[in-house]
């Protein structure tokens, strides 16, 4: 059975991804039906295909989201923000069984153990230019498939802790 | 700076520049407060968002902060949020239903219509203690327009429908797409701040002359999707045909040969395959409904529509209404909803969602471009004494139609800034 130790490895070696800014090698850690989320603030549990959100990508989108923030081009992140993420309390907060049919999964599952739902808490220190800094306080919530690669992304959802975005202005780095 | 204008109007010398101390200049700021936000006809939120009796929504409006509610008749209302003993707001919470409205601070109570119903220990007031007049304070006006509610702290404020003018016929338009003559708020809120000026989001809120340079990654995207995005014409920035047209009071908008796709209705391979009988369905329905003419308006055009002077909807990628108020010079507060025809599909809920967040918002692949040019206007704005006016004058010089990236709705903005700000 996968670890919370093995999930923590795996969180805290995609934060360093993201904060580094190697954002093909992050994608490269997405199932091939991955998706991406960040609820707007006033609706944290809502559904995407009724609900609002900040960001609900599919793994198209992301792909288009990676491609978008390594133009120039985008303007919001060129030059790049400086992000550091602080990861903890993780928790393994569901075990499911794998799907019989392998239904809707990417990748097989090698170890034979399905996903596993975690959870953990992050703030991420976000500065550029002219002293705009900013913090995001919120929780994870990963699906996570186990596969003869290792652990990969099915689904990521960072939900905000703030009442609104405010002046934490925009998403357009990988939170 | 008071009686300064910061319009320079010159249709004779084909002159029009916008001083650049209107954006940073705190008098300015406090004018316009007392004589625009004052004055004008504001977006207070919109009826769906608080359905049945007691509803109600609480926000900052001019500030000021307000309870948008249902009264115990269903009645929609705008009170203000402040208790009548000391001051306190009454509501704290962003939404839900209420039997009434109680201050913890004293422990004052008002019921769902403003009444003031309970004040402890009252005995100790002397007798000319009224509650009737100690009820929750209302701004002197509250309108609706097909579902839009706005409200005026200005006692002589003209009509809505008269204030709206040509404003009601694009709002019309947008409405038309729902078959049942209804749109709603859809549920999420997108508020952040921008570190800008509020009338730079006016200008940016229906200025296509900087879609293809800021948003080349978002136009990249929807062409590798497969969306054809044509060459533009000889002299042209745009891929397709719009225009720019002022629509009284202040109000204006571009109106646009759709060329990005839109849920209402012309499909994109975006949408995804499985979406195109749904889109398909969509446009059946409106040309059924409408007549060939008046759907083709509808589906196959998008329009970004201010209203004068703060409120925005936006029918293109799907429809977003978006409000916007200033706290500082360089610094507003920005609500954003998605808006959709009531009673529409799940499915075409969902399409309509997804593409809002394709090209809209604090995470899709445009909005942050536009609040970066903005926080970056705002930074270059400190140098106004050196560098004073902003010209104004794309398609001054032409005869009859102005395009999407001409001023024209630009200066129709600003003409009618610099009207109230110096009106007697």
């Amino acid at each position: 059975m996968i670890t919370r130790a093995e999930v923590e490895d795996f969180l805290f070696q995609e934060a360093a991804l993201l904060d580094a800014w190697k954002l093909d090698e992050w994608l490269a850690l997405l199932t091939e039906d991955a998706r991406y989320r960040v609820p707007s603030n006033d609706s944290p549990e809502g559904d995407p295909a009724s609900t609002l959100f900040l960001i609900a990508d599919d793994i198209d989108r992301i792909r288009g989201r990676v491609a978008r923030l390594k133009d120039p081009h985008a303007h919001a992140e060129f030059p790049h923000s400086r992000t550091r993420r602080m990861i903890s309390n993780v928790r393994i907060v569901e075990r499911s069984s794998p799907s019989p049919l392998g239904e809707g999964r990417g990748e097989g599952s090698g170890r034979g153990e399905g996903d596993v739902i975690v959870e953990a808490n992050f703030t991420v220190h976000r500065f550029r230019r002219d002293e705009r800094i900013g913090q995001y306080v919120g929780r994870y919530r990963y699906r996570l498939r186990v596969t003869d690669g290792g652990l990969r992304i099915a689904l990521r959802e960072a939900i905000l802790d703030s009442l609104e975005l405010g002046s934490l202005g925009a998403v357009s780095f990988i939170l | 700076m008071n009686e300064t204008h910061h319009v320079l109007n010159d249709p004779d010398r084909l002159d029009f520049r916008v001083h650049r101390a209107a954006m940073v200049d705190p008098a300015v700021l406090e004018r316009e407060m007392r004589r625009i936000f004052d004055v004008c006809w504001i977006y207070a939120g919109h009826e769906s968002e608080v359905p049945a009796a007691g509803d109600f929504v609480t926000r900052t409006l001019c500030g000021r902060p307000i309870i948008l509610c249902r009264d115990s008749a269903a009645k929609i209302r705008v009170f203000l949020n402040v208790c009548r003993h000391r001051g306190a707001v009454v509501c704290r919470e962003r939404s839900g239903n209420a039997r009434g409205y109680q201050c913890f601070y004293h422990g004052w109570s008002y019921d769902r219509d403003g009444r003031l119903d309970g004040v402890p220990g009252e005995s100790s007031y002397p007798a000319s203690f009224n509650r009737a007049e100690l009820g929750l304070a209302q701004p002197p006006h509250v309108a609706s327009y097909r579902g839009f509610v706005f409200l005026s702290f200005n006692p002589d404020a003209m009509p809505l429908e008269d204030y709206l003018a040509g404003a009601r016929e694009y709002l019309d338009l947008v409405i038309d797409q729902s078959a049942s003559g209804e749109m709603e708020i859809i549920r999420g809120t997108q508020e952040y701040t921008i570190r800008a000026n509020w009338k730079l989001l006016v200008e940016n809120s229906f200025d296509d002359y900087h879609l293809m340079s800021t948003h080349s990654t978002w136009l990249d995207y929807i062409k590798k999707s497969g969306v054809q995005v044509p060459k533009p014409a000889k002299g042209h920035v745009m891929p397709a045909h719009g225009v720019g047209k002022a629509l009284g009071n202040g109000h204006a908008v571009i109106d646009n040969e759709n060329f990005r796709g839109r849920p209402v209705a012309k499909w994109i391979p975006l949408y995804g395959e499985a979406a195109k009988p749904e889109i398909e369905a969509i446009r059946a329905e409106l040309v059924e409904r409408l007549g060939e003419a008046r759907a083709r308006r509808v589906a196959d055009t998008n329009r970004n529509l201010v209203i004068f002077p703060n409120l925005v909807v936006n029918d293109g990628s799907s429809v977003t209404v978006r409000t916007f108020h200033p706290t500082a010079p360089d610094r507003m507060q920005v609500s954003a909803w998605a808006l959709g025809p009531k009673a529409e599909s799940p499915r075409a809920r969902a399409i309509r969602l997804d593409s809002f967040l394709t090209f809209y918002g604090p995470g899709g692949f445009a909005t942050p471009d536009d609040v970066e040019a903005l926080e970056s206007v705002q930074e270059g704005m400190s140098a106004w004494r050196e560098i004073p006016w902003s010209p104004m004058t794309r398609g001054m010089a032409k005869e009859g139609e102005q395009l999407n990236t001409d001023e024209l709705h630009l200066r129709e903005f600003w003409i009618h800034w610099d009207r109230y700000m110096h009106a007697p």
